[in-house]
């Protein structure tokens, strides 16, 4: 379609150079500063030790996937909905209460401990390869469930029902029906959470550490905060874009199954899964994979409440500084999808793609990484510590840039299909436009990306660690200080201030997008 | 003989109410307005839909409660009939047994009911590269081997244009006196039921009649498929 070029088409365009520019700019500082620095043994272990985490993680976040998603698909009981929708909850929980959670549970001093002790038996430890494992399975048994799921729900009802009617077992559905669909769908998951679990500092920097289980991001972080070797970091960085570039590419390759969309609510008739046997593995799958979702939160719930009136001072100034970041992320990113999308919808198929792929550049960077690179090119120049929180809601806008792109720009090119010429008729152009028509189409996608943002930036424990120090850090920060002084009491009341503020705000976006009317 | 007993079958507020035997080896169209409840009858016998009240019997032994796996019936849905990634061979060799490598005996069975359909040489291919009506015939030669007796058919023909319709039906009919099988099949075209050629049932106002001769049912229809069949 051929229409002049529209300011909000222009700021789409900007929106998208701009994000291009920061995770493409703060490279080539890093490339610039790495030719300073040198690798010693322990860099290398941490590559090695990155790429060990997350190949255990992924393959047992997806092998234990398969039989919940299997369990989900087939069985229908009462609450299985409220299920499913939790299983999207790991997306918006702050790491590091997740973190504080599994402390409680596996931890030393935890439940599992507690009754191994009481049978003799010595307790756990979650700190190392096994807790870095543990947590982000934690955080990717969800996700894997709900990629794995879609494809079990892909399969159409009439090929059940043909399986039916020729008289399939349980093994033929299986081979016939199950396998082809999960070797088509099982490796595109792996690649996501192998991807995720390169990029998780916060798990690294809680769970992990030491000589035998530091990753590539924590060994930035220490080179930055501790030994100040900026360029060792820049050399660092740069391991890390080169490992996230290629899973990344490697996971375009493969067809990565769709986690976010709708339509896991229905359950197929199925005449292959009646037998008794197949219904108790099926409860105790579930059973299972509810607990160990459930219990670390319930934990923190548990442990929290009691001092959260009590907290210092400082913690809520610290919930303060959070909100507001969070608040500013949010609006940058929606600002900037909105106008991503108004783009990619206007401009043609080529530039469109090329606009939208830009904007996307956040899903495979490593907020590190960007932070790194600002880190070089600031420095010199201004405290780190003004910029700490500036930067970090910046950061995170780019980061939760790519999940409110894949809201809006659909809804957004929806709106145009079908009242775009309607509003041509009408001479509504411009703002106006956008203003009576467009807004008002896309409210509940708008509103669920403004609240993914906003509890993603809430929770975010990365590139703040870089830069802020103990008065000027975010709620995520100053929950980490409380842990690592053993301030448990504290930290668990710290924690779940932060899971409620991010169940919150999410909430209220969400909720502001569906607005009065409807429930 | 399949046998209907006060059959009653509910799906939400609908139901349908049937009660009528049908004689072995005969070939029965069921016809009605759309949403009158014929798939719903192929479903009851078929195992697809529980059944609220009532009995379903083929020469004396209860199918009422049995999976759609364990009855007497090869059924041909209207869409959706093969197994997009398996090539016709393998597809028409699930009627023989769901799993494992078929022997030279069964392998042959499945050379010979595709070349029955007229399908000989296209062993090989997937149903994306078969047209409408190979896709059929691939499904009817799975029927042949299928060792069942009752064979439900629920409009299988109903994307197909007029005239390869009419050679389906053909088909139908032929395949089913030779193999002497019963057959139900749902129609909307008064035209396939009088060339399968044999009895009809209506379905409409709540309930599936006893079958008659279709010439009888057609020259003379009730008033709900007058409507139906307009004229």
């Amino acid at each position: 379609m051929a229409r002049r070029a529209q300011p909000l088409t222009l700021a789409g365009i900007g929106a998208a150079g701009l994000v291009g520019a920061l995770i493409l700019g703060t490279a080539v500082a890093v490339l610039a500063e790495a030719g300073r620095g040198r690798l010693g043994p322990a860099d290398w272990a941490a590559l090695r030790f990155t790429v060990v985490q997350a190949g255990l993680s992924a393959a047992l976040s997806v092998g234990l996937a398969i039989p919940v998603a299997r369990a989900l698909a087939r069985r229908r009981f009462a609450g299985r909905g409220l299920l499913i929708t939790l299983l999207g909850a790991p997306f918006i929980l702050p790491v590091i209460v997740a973190v504080l959670g599994l402390l409680a549970v596996f931890g030393r001093s935890g439940w599992v401990s507690a009754g191994l002790q009481a049978v003799g038996l010595p307790p756990l430890s979650i700190y190392g390869l096994h807790g870095v494992v543990l947590a982000h399975v934690f955080f990717n048994l969800p996700l894997a469930v709900r990629l794995i799921l879609h494809g079990w729900q892909a399969i159409p009802a009439e090929r059940f029902r043909l399986a039916a009617s020729l008289g399939f077992g349980p093994g033929d559905v299986a081979r016939v029906l199950e396998r082809p669909m999960l070797r088509s769908v099982v490796p595109g998951a792996l690649l996501v959470v192998f991807l995720i679990c390169t990029t998780s500092f916060a798990v690294a920097l809680t769970l992990g550490g030491g000589p035998r289980a530091t990753t590539v991001e924590l060994a930035i972080y220490q080179a930055v905060r501790f030994e100040f070797d900026l360029g060792r970091a820049a050399l660092l960085a740069l391991v890390q874009i080169a490992l996230t570039g290629a899973v990344a590419l490697a996971a375009l390759g493969a067809a990565v199954p769709d986690g976010m969309g709708a339509g896991l609510g229905r359950v197929v008739a199925r005449w292959d899964a009646d037998a008794p046997m197949a219904r108790r593995v099926d409860a105790v799958w579930i059973g299972l994979g509810a607990l160990f979702l459930l219990a670390p939160l319930l934990s923190v719930v548990l442990r929290g409440a009691p001092g959260l009136l009590d907290l210092p001072g400082a913690v809520w100034a610290a919930a303060g500084r959070s909100a507001v970041v969070a608040l500013v992320s949010a609006a940058l990113a929606v600002t900037m999808a909105f106008a991503v999308a108004v783009a990619v919808a206007r401009l043609g198929r080529r530039s469109g793609r090329a606009v939208e792929a830009t904007a996307m550049l956040g899903i495979a960077a490593s907020p590190l990484v960007i932070g790194t690179g600002l880190f070089l090119l600031t420095f010199p120049a201004v405290d780190p510590v003004t910029l700490a929180l500036p930067v970090t809601a910046s950061v995170n806008a780019v980061m939760s840039l790519p999940f409110a792109l894949r809201a809006l720009i659909p809804a957004v090119a929806a709106a145009e299909r079908n009242h775009g010429r309607l509003a041509d008729s009408l001479g509504l152009v411009g703002w106006r436009r956008h203003w009576r028509a467009t807004l008002p189409a896309i409210r509940r996608p708008l509103g669920f990306a403004a609240g993914l943002a906003a509890a993603l930036s809430m929770g975010d424990l990365g590139v703040v660690a870089l830069f802020a120090d103990a008065s000027s850090g975010t709620l995520p920060l100053a929950l980490y200080r409380l842990m690592a002084a053993y301030r448990m009491d504290d930290a668990a009341a710290a924690a779940l201030l932060l899971l409620a503020a991010s169940l919150a705000l999410f909430w209220v976006f969400d909720r502001g997008g569906r607005g009065h009317v409807e429930a | 003989m399949l046998r209907l007993e006060g059959v009653r079958i509910r799906l939400g507020d609908f139901a349908l109410a049937a009660d009528f035997a049908l004689p072995a080896g005969a070939l029965a169209a069921v016809l009605g307005p759309s949403g009158s409840g014929k798939s719903t009858l192929l479903g009851a016998v078929g195992g697809f839909l529980p059944v609220a009240q009532g009995r379903i019997s083929w020469t004396g032994r209860d199918l009422t409660d049995l999976p759609p796996g364990a009855r007497p019936v090869a059924t041909i849905f209207q869409d959706n009939n093969l197994f997009p990634h398996m090539d016709a061979a393998a597809n028409v060799a699930l009627g023989l047994r769901p799993g494992g490598r078929l022997s030279a005996a069964e392998r042959a069975a499945v050379d010979g009911a595709l070349e029955r359909v007229g399908l000989a040489g296209y062993a090989g291919r997937r149903p994306a590269d078969l047209s409408g009506g190979q896709q059929s015939r691939v499904a009817l030669a799975r029927m042949l081997v299928q060792d069942r007796p009752l064979v439900t058919l629920d409009e299988p023909f109903a994307a197909l244009g007029p005239a390869l319709r009419a050679e389906m039906v053909a088909l139908v009919r032929d395949l089913a006196r030779d193999a002497g099988r019963t057959v139900l099949m749902v129609t909307h075209a008064p035209e396939d039921a009088r060339r399968l050629g044999g009895l009809a049932i209506a379905v409409g106002d709540g309930r599936a009649a006893p079958p008659v001769p279709v010439a009888q049912l057609l020259d003379d229809p009730p008033p709900a498929l007058r409507d139906y069949l307009g004229g």
